[in-house]
């Protein structure tokens, strides 16, 4: 019998539901797909009655997107069914980061075929821009110092506050996003996510000038750096049309390699139930 | 009213100045006779209660509780509060003003206290500061008083606008009454569900800065020494910051009437108990960073804090099983306060029990004028708590007579045990044996 997979989206997505989507398939599980409109979630069914739903039909697994942090513990607590994070709020977005990671790794580290504590020993990666709303910035800068990549994260202080660089060990902040760009092997550059800036004003002409990734400054600075971006990206505003489509982009190979990370996950939650 | 006569028992009460073994008899809701154990002269025919190897003290005060009626009597009853009260070991509770509607009026004030609600033990009202706690029209406090109100705050919703928070004090000492403050800058907390710093980034939550308290206390601590009348009397609720005991010390070093309390919680636990985003950590003041905890066990040893005040906010289960941002603020407190600070304040770290019931009755009575209450001198009403101090239990939360059970604390080992709790000469709850 095929295994049944529910996809829990309150947020909009293109990359991480196709990709979810198509790993699942690919395992041979058949999915479904709950988006917040277009639902019960809609007349105000709360996320433990909408879980045990999808339960009742016969999931066996959930993934999740959701835009409350930890919506996902919430979510397991209450259906006891492997919940997978696909983003949850400004918290975590796992998989995103292991993405990032295989996409790195085939860059600067072709001949790895397993990983340990000094897999990205003496790699520099930065990470650009909207870091205070940004799950998938902390998702990288806890999983990457694991693997002895330093991470150093770059913006200004209403994007990124202080306190980012207690978050973990190999965190580091530079204000300054050419002295950053200066000592990078990966150059990661995030969207400034407007849905979550809750009232925040920014000048964006400023941000620019400060923080855009265009031709010269790559150029200039990191001629050699793997550019990356979890997209969407917003031609323009944090990198410029040149950068994203030049060779130094990998942009679209994330996307690719996102299928294959998220078959590992996706296998590795209908194991984990014990269900057959 | 029958007599009750309590023998063999330890007698502390702390405003009194008793600690040792001592008959007392309780009469027509007041204490009448207190004696050497065996020597009592008016208790022939009184019902008796053994309370040797127990400790008698005067029943415990809480003046910051939400008792959810009316409006909300999913989450609790004044009945069912009290009854929760009772079972703590205390005997008055201060209920505040955020019912539905808001509490701001004699009306619903003197509806609280009707004996129709079924409470267990006495109910203190304390009033809305303004019109429906919106901050700007300033209630009518002399009524409020008239009716039985013991003090006047706006709560959750803090008085944010000077010239109306000056008024306000003013106002409430003209007719006798404490102004009780919730400080919290609202402009800097908004969309914040727990304390700002290293573990909200981390969780990704957006945080509640202390300066959002801090800066309101310090503000309002100018306002009653510009107002310069000694009638004044501002009470900071729920202090969580170092930053805000150090300005009430600091007041106080200056002759300003304000004092402030502190909950259970917020000496006890710290930020990092959110863990991963357990709704039962969720409260407002947040729990804040183990330096702002340590700060608050170092106030209540000094002396800076008056109360211990457990901030009692029932809430149903299905409003705590959301994501923790959609998750209402606060937790349930008053069964699980005494027996919490027994086990960290006196065992701990050697705070005298006469300190720690102090903390819980009598200063709390005396900061909010409630004559009578507090102690148990001859004359004083019969609100007696009888307890086992020695007593080690484990506090389940499905056990409550609250109708809620949003505790931290369910499994934790609390000391001291009640045995009974007497509310104006009648046992309100009796352990069951």
């Amino acid at each position: 019998m095929k295994r049944k997979i529910a996809l829990l989206f309150y947020e909009s997505s293109t990359r991480t539901r196709t990709s979810f989507e198509l790993a699942a398939k690919a395992l041979g599980a058949d999915t479904t797909l709950v988006s917040s409109l277009s639902s019960s979630i809609e007349k105000g069914e709360s996320l433990k009655d909408t879980g045990l739903t999808l339960r009742a039909l016969g999931a066996e697994a959930i993934i999740l997107r959701h835009n409350s942090s930890g919506a996902p513990w919430l979510l397991e607590a209450e259906t006891r069914l492997p919940v997978v994070n696909a983003g949850d709020g400004m918290h975590e977005h796992p998989t995103q980061a292991l993405l990032d990671l295989r996409t790195i790794l085939t860059h600067l580290r072709p001949d790895v075929v397993t990983v340990d504590a000094q897999t990205l020993a003496g790699v520099t990666i930065t990470i650009v821009g909207d870091i205070m709303h940004s799950r998938v910035a902390r998702s990288n800068m806890m999983l990457l110092p694991r693997l002895g990549a330093h991470v150093i994260l770059c913006g200004s202080k209403e994007l990124l506050p202080e306190v980012a660089g207690l978050a973990g060990p190999g965190i580091s902040i530079e204000r300054d996003f050419d002295a950053a760009l200066h000592q990078s092997d990966v150059v990661m550059m995030l969207r400034i996510q407007a849905e979550r800036l809750a009232g925040l004003q920014l000048d964006l002409e400023e941000y620019k000038a400060n923080y855009q990734l265009t031709g010269p400054r790559l150029a200039n600075h990191a001629p050699k750096a793997v550019v990356m971006h979890p997209g969407p990206i917003i031609r323009g505003m944090e990198v410029t049309s040149g950068v994203a489509d030049g060779v130094q982009s990998v942009i679209l190979e994330q996307v690719k390699n996102g299928v294959a990370i998220r078959m590992a996950v996706v296998e590795r939650a209908l194991t984990a139930g014990g269900a057959a | 009213m029958t007599a009750l006569a309590i023998k063999g028992g330890h007698l502390l009460d702390p405003a009194a100045g008793v600690d040792g073994l001592k008959d007392i008899l309780l009469k027509d809701g007041h204490v009448v006779e207190i004696a050497a154990p065996g020597k009592l002269k008016q208790a022939n025919g009184a019902e008796v209660l053994d309370a040797t190897c127990l400790t008698v003290a005067p029943g415990l005060v809480d003046i910051h509780v939400h008792l959810r009626e009316p409006g909300q009597g999913y989450k609790e009853t004044i009945a069912s509060g009290t009854a929760a009260a009772a079972a703590g070991g205390f005997t008055a509770v201060a209920a505040m003003p955020n019912t539905r509607p808001v509490n701001d009026s004699p009306e619903i004030t003197r509806w609280m206290q009707a004996p129709e609600r079924g409470a267990s033990v006495r109910v203190f009202p304390i009033g809305a500061a303004t019109r429906g706690s919106k901050g700007e029209a300033i209630n009518d406090f002399a009524a409020l008083k008239a009716a039985g109100a013991v003090a006047v705050t706006d709560d959750g919703y803090p008085i944010l606008k000077e010239n109306i928070m000056r008024e306000t004090l003013a106002a409430a000492a003209r007719v006798g009454l404490s102004v009780i403050q919730h400080a919290e800058d609202t402009r800097l907390t908004q969309g914040a569900s727990m304390n700002a710093g290293p573990t909200a980034f981390r969780l990704g939550l957006r945080g509640m800065p202390p300066e959002a308290e801090y800066g309101l206390v310090e503000r309002d601590i100018r306002l009653v020494g510009e107002l310069r009348d000694a009638r004044v009397h501002l009470h900071v609720a729920h202090t969580s910051t170092g930053a805000a005991v150090a300005a009430v010390r600091q007041a106080r070093r200056n002759g300003l009437h304000v004092t402030c309390e502190v909950a259970p919680h917020h000496f006890l636990l710290t930020e990092e108990h959110v863990c991963m985003y357990d709704t039962h950590a969720k409260m407002n003041p947040p729990l804040r960073a183990a330096a702002d905890r340590d700060a608050m066990i170092e106030a209540i040893l000094d002396g800076v804090v008056d109360a211990i005040a457990t901030d009692h906010a029932p809430h149903a289960v299905h409003e705590k099983e959301v994501e923790f941002e959609n998750a209402p603020n606060g937790i349930t407190g008053l069964e699980t306060a005494l027996g919490l600070s027994l086990r960290w304040l006196h065992k701990e770290w050697k705070m005298p029990i006469g300190r720690v019931l102090s903390l819980l009755s009598a200063q709390p009575a005396a900061l909010l004028g409630l004559k009578g209450r507090g102690t148990l001198a001859v004359g004083s009403f019969a609100d007696v708590v009888i307890f086992d101090p020695k007593a080690e239990w484990i506090y389940r939360a499905r056990e409550t007579r609250s109708k809620s059970r949003n505790t931290p604390f369910d499994g934790w080992t609390m000391q001291g045990r009640v045995r009974w709790t007497i509310s104006e000469g009648r046992v309100v709850y009796s352990a069951p044996s």
